[in-house]
Order: C-alpha cells, then sequence, then structure tokens
C-alpha cells in the first residue's frame, strides 16, 4: 500500500533534512498512528504520501506507484484513490454539508445520478443523516470533522491520510471521530493517522510509528504513544 | 452537472472580483476598439488608394486669357487650336499614357462649382478663370515625371498637376494616425494583459480553499483551471462586445451623425457598414481568446498540482 525507501527530504533553504533515510512499509487494511514532536517530519511523510512533495533521494511508493516517476497529469488520479482529513476541517464555509460532499466528486466529473445517490449515504454512514442542510458554521467540531471524513471517504479511497484529526477537538468528541475512522478501516479502508493525542494511541493499540528529528526511530505494531519506562 | 458546475463557478468568481472585472473589461474594450480602429483606418486608406490611384490623372492645364498677365508661363497669351491639337497628338503618343480626357473651361466650372457648392469659394470664380485641360489616365501612375518633364513650359500649357501629390498628405496623416494608434494599442495590450493576469491571481487566491480542496480530492487541473479561465474569457467577451460597439457608434458618428465627415469630404468614399461588420468577429474572437491566455499563463505558475 505504502513503502519508503530510504527516503531523504530537506526543503530548500534548510540546513537538516525533515526526513532522513526512512525506510518502512504499510500493508493493505493496517492503521497506522504516526507520532513525534512537532518538527519531527510528520507533515512531510503525509506530503511525501500525498505527493505534494517529492524525495530527494529514495523511493516512495503509494499503491503500487512510484510517486518520483509519476507524471503531474497522473496525480489528480492517483489521489481520488486516497482520501484526506485535516486538524482544521477544510470545509467550504457558503455550501451546506450535502454540498461540501458533493463538491468532492463535481470536482472529479461524477455523474449527478451517482452524487445524489452516495453522498446520502456516505453522510448517513458518519452520522449526521438529517444535517445535510446545515451550514458548516453551525455544526459542532466534531460535526464538521465528521463532514470532513464523509468528503474524505465519499470515493470510497483506499487509503485514508489524516494529519491530527482530532486536534481541535475535546476528548470525549475525539474517541467518537477515532470509532468513525475504526469503522472505516474495518471496511479495508487503510487509516495513517498523524497525532499527539497520548490517551487516542494507548487506546486504540494500532501500530506506531514514532518520527525523531526525520529519523524513524520507532515501528511497533499494538503500541502506545511514547516509552513510559 | 459540470457545466451547471462550471457556470456557478464563473459566476461567483467575477461578482466576487467586480471591481477587477470592470477593470478587465473596459481595458478589453479599449484596447479593441483601438485595434479594430486601427485596422479599419487601414482598410480606409488602402480603399482610397484604390479609388484614387484607378482614377488618377495628371492635369494638363492650357493657358485662358486671364492667365496671359498671371503666369509667366502664359505670357503669349491663351492657348491656340493647334497647340491643343499638338498637346492630344503627343499625350497620346506617349506609351505610358492610358487614356486622355479633354475637359473645357465650362466643364470645369461646373465641376468645380458641384465640388465646392457649400463653399464661398464657388461665387468667387467665373467660368473663364477656369482652363480648359487634359486629363491623364497613366499605365503606371508613379511616372507622373514623364509627363510633367514633357509638357512643363511648353507653349500654351499652364501648369502640369500630380492629381497624387495632393492626396499625398492625407495618406500620410492617415498613415501617422495609424501607426499612433498600433502604439498605443501596444500599451493597451499591455495593460489589459497585466490586468487579467493580476485579475485571475486574485480570483485563485481568493479561492485557495477551494481548489485546494479540488487538488485534494483529485480535481484534474483542467477542473481547477477553467473556471478561472472561462471567468477572464467571459469578460474579454463583454469588453469585445463593447468594443464593437464602439467601433459601429464611432462610424456612425464620424462619418454619419456628429462630425459628418462624409458630408464635408465628400470626395472622400468612406468605409461602409459592412467593413465595419467584417472587422467584428475578429474583434470577438481576439477579446475571448486573449484573456483566456492570459489567464493560462497567470495559472500555470500559480495552480500546481
Amino acid at each position: 500500500m505504502i513503502r519508503f525507501d530510504n527516503v531523504t527530504k530537506t526543503y530548500p533553504k534548510q540546513n537538516r533534512p525533515a526526513l532522513r533515510d526512512v525506510s518502512l512499509e504499510i500493508e493493505k487494511g493496517e492503521f497506522v498512528f504516526l507520532v513525534g514532536s512537532s518538527g519531527s517530519g510528520k507533515s512531510t511523510f503525509l506530503r511525501l504520501i500525498l505527493r505534494e512533495e517529492r524525495t530527494d533521494t529514495g523511493l516512495v511508493h503509494v499503491l503500487g506507484k512510484d510517486l518520483n516517476r509519476l507524471s503531474n497529469w497522473k496525480v489528480p488520479h492517483m489521489r481520488r484513490q486516497l482520501g484526506t482529513v485535516f486538524q482544521d476541517f477544510r470545509l467550504l464555509p457558503n455550501k451546506t454539508v450535502a454540498q461540501n460532499v458533493a463538491f468532492a466528486l463535481e470536482v472529479i466529473g461524477k455523474p449527478r445520478g451517482t452524487i445524489r445517490k452516495t453522498v446520502p449515504e456516505v453522510l448517513d454512514l458518519v452520522g449526521l443523516a438529517g444535517k445535510e442542510d446545515r451550514m458548516p458554521g453551525e455544526l459542532s467540531g466534531g460535526e464538521q470533522q465528521r463532514v470532513a471524513i464523509a468528503r474524505a471517504f465519499v470515493n470510497r479511497p483506499m487509503l485514508l491520510i489524516a494529519d491530527e484529526p482530532t486536534g481541535n477537538l475535546d476528548p470525549q468528541t475525539s474517541v467518537g471521530i477515532m470509532r468513525l475512522l475504526d469503522r472505516i478501516n474495518r471496511t479495508g479502508t487503510t487509516v495513517v493517522m498523524a497525532t499527539h493525542d497520548q490517551n487516542i494511541v494507548d487506546q486504540m493499540r494500532k501500530r506506531v510509528i514514532e518520527l525523531e528529528k526525520g529519523r524513524l526511530v520507532r515501528d511497533q505494531s499494538r503500541g502506545v504513544y511514547g516509552y513510559q519506562h | 452537472m459540470r457545466l451547471q458546475f462550471f457556470l456557478s463557478e464563473i459566476g461567483v468568481g467575477l461578482r466576487r472580483n467586480l471591481t477587477m472585472t470592470f477593470a478587465v473589461i473596459i481595458s478589453v474594450a479599449l484596447s479593441l476598439a483601438l485595434a479594430g480602429g486601427a485596422l479599419l483606418a487601414n482598410k480606409q486608406v488602402d480603399s482610397m488608394k484604390g479609388y484614387w490611384y484607378d482614377k488618377v490623372q495628371v492635369t494638363v492645364y492650357m493657358c485662358n486669357k486671364s492667365d496671359a498677365t498671371s503666369t509667366p508661363s502664359c505670357a503669349k497669351g491663351a492657348v491656340t487650336d493647334d497647340q491643343k491639337k499638338a498637346i492630344l497628338a503627343d499625350l497620346k503618343k506617349l506609351p505610358i499614357v492610358e487614356k486622355v480626357y479633354f475637359e473645357t473651361a465650362e466643364g470645369a466650372y461646373k465641376n468645380y462649382e458641384q465640388q465646392f457648392k457649400n463653399s464661398p469659394m464657388a461665387a468667387s470664380i467665373t467660368p473663364d478663370q477656369m482652363q480648359e485641360n487634359y486629363r491623364v489616365k497613366l499605365k503606371d501612375p508613379t511616372k507622373f515625371t514623364v509627363i510633367a518633364s514633357a509638357f512643363q513650359g511648353r507653349p500654351g500649357v499652364q501648369s502640369v498637376e500630380d492629381q497624387r501629390a495632393v492626396l499625398k498628405n492625407l495618406f500620410s496623416l492617415l498613415g501617422g494616425m495609424t501607426k499612433a494608434a498600433y502604439v498605443v494599442l501596444a500599451f493597451m495590450l499591455t495593460v489589459a494583459m497585466l490586468l487579467i493576469i493580476n485579475t485571475v491571481r486574485v480570483s485563485a487566491f481568493s479561492r485557495r480553499r477551494e481548489t485546494g480542496i479540488m487538488r485534494l480530492v483529485g480535481a484534474s487541473s483542467f477542473y481547477i483551471q477553467m473556471p478561472f479561465i472561462m471567468e477572464a474569457a467571459f469578460a474579454g467577451l463583454v469588453g469585445a462586445a463593447v468594443a464593437c460597439v464602439m467601433l459601429l457608434g464611432g462610424r456612425y458618428f464620424m462619418i454619419d451623425a456628429g462630425l459628418k465627415l462624409q458630408d464635408k469630404i465628400p470626395l472622400v468614399s468612406f468605409l461602409g457598414w459592412d467593413s465595419v461588420v467584417q472587422v467584428l468577429p475578429l474583434v470577438l474572437l481576439i477579446g475571448f481568446l486573449m484573456p483566456a491566455t492570459a489567464a493560462f499563463i497567470a495559472l500555470r505558475r500559480y495552480l500546481r498540482v
């Protein structure tokens, strides 16, 4: 699903690489936590998967494709097989809940009939049935994140990338979001989630990948947030 | 869905940037009106050249009675019939002469009267002040000097006049105006292009949230860029339509009403409506393509995948 081979990435005008010689593999259907302090390289890791950045050296394979050799015009098609969720939700404030989800399908040219059918389905799945016509501003943070997850999942992606999806939510709400992500994972979708939320990582007992100053320092199945010696 | 989606995106973009949209419309309208105007001025000069150069005549004026005192070349008095015959024979002998018309003093007076009927000049001239003349059509209108050197100073000839010399000033004036229009046009087009590029950038920036999401969910560059390109093209098309109205109005007010050039300069055959209408599709096409291209260039650097 995802394979990193000796990946190093340095941003322009920076001395220290954001990622240094990272190699790992994530299998289909896995649920992986990506942990590490700010500046440890988590975001770079995710940006490489989304092909927002390219590696300096080393290879990144996503869904069987070598992203370094993927031409620009094929990138959109690759991204249609990924779903992305962010800490700040990134909803369109002037569109309703249903329109926000439909937008993701409209802009990839899906026919109207498909959109009409799939949008209510996915809203039902994330627990927002009956709130189709609300504006994002009228929803709680947790509900907004559910809209974002619905938008990311409406295309039934193979892989869901979540960058601190609970970063703006209270613990109670976060648990609800995690349940939802877990449910999505159970449908066969691989989930990679960067997080700072210790409680969540410790409770879920999933695979944990820890980065520190750009290096891979821990890769533990059924792990916890940090070593607690 | 797609079309509806595009249209609503375009509408939102145009409304959000209303002032910039107006700036684009106005600058496109002005530059295209200027472009069309310059094009038409060129056509006008060409058509006038065609009109006059076909009919151009070197005129050989004969001496009349009153010239005997006022013009040195006619000191021997009015032209005689023998002299006239000899001049006509010699003119016809020249290989470059295509045709020779004879105009009597009365005929010349009538033409003059007709041409300047609205002018006080007509009243001050009497028929006996007009010269009899030969109007000569040349095979090659530029060979005026051959006639001039052959007949200037010949007994009975008052003067030889190149009709084209009269028009040369008019043509150089029109030519100069056209060139000036092209220079202004170049600046206007640059301003329009820069404005469009800037407008598109502002538009793309104000919608970076949307375009960011579009990139994330895997929209192709076509889907992401097309609303911006169509936005610019639409504004350009409106500008081009305004330019068309300006061209049609310009012809009406300069030639038919307002300045009434047709009445003031009856000698000139001005461009008809058909010539103006012929230019309009070109104006519309440029008005559509230029902003679309400018937008495309602006987005290439701004909206990468």
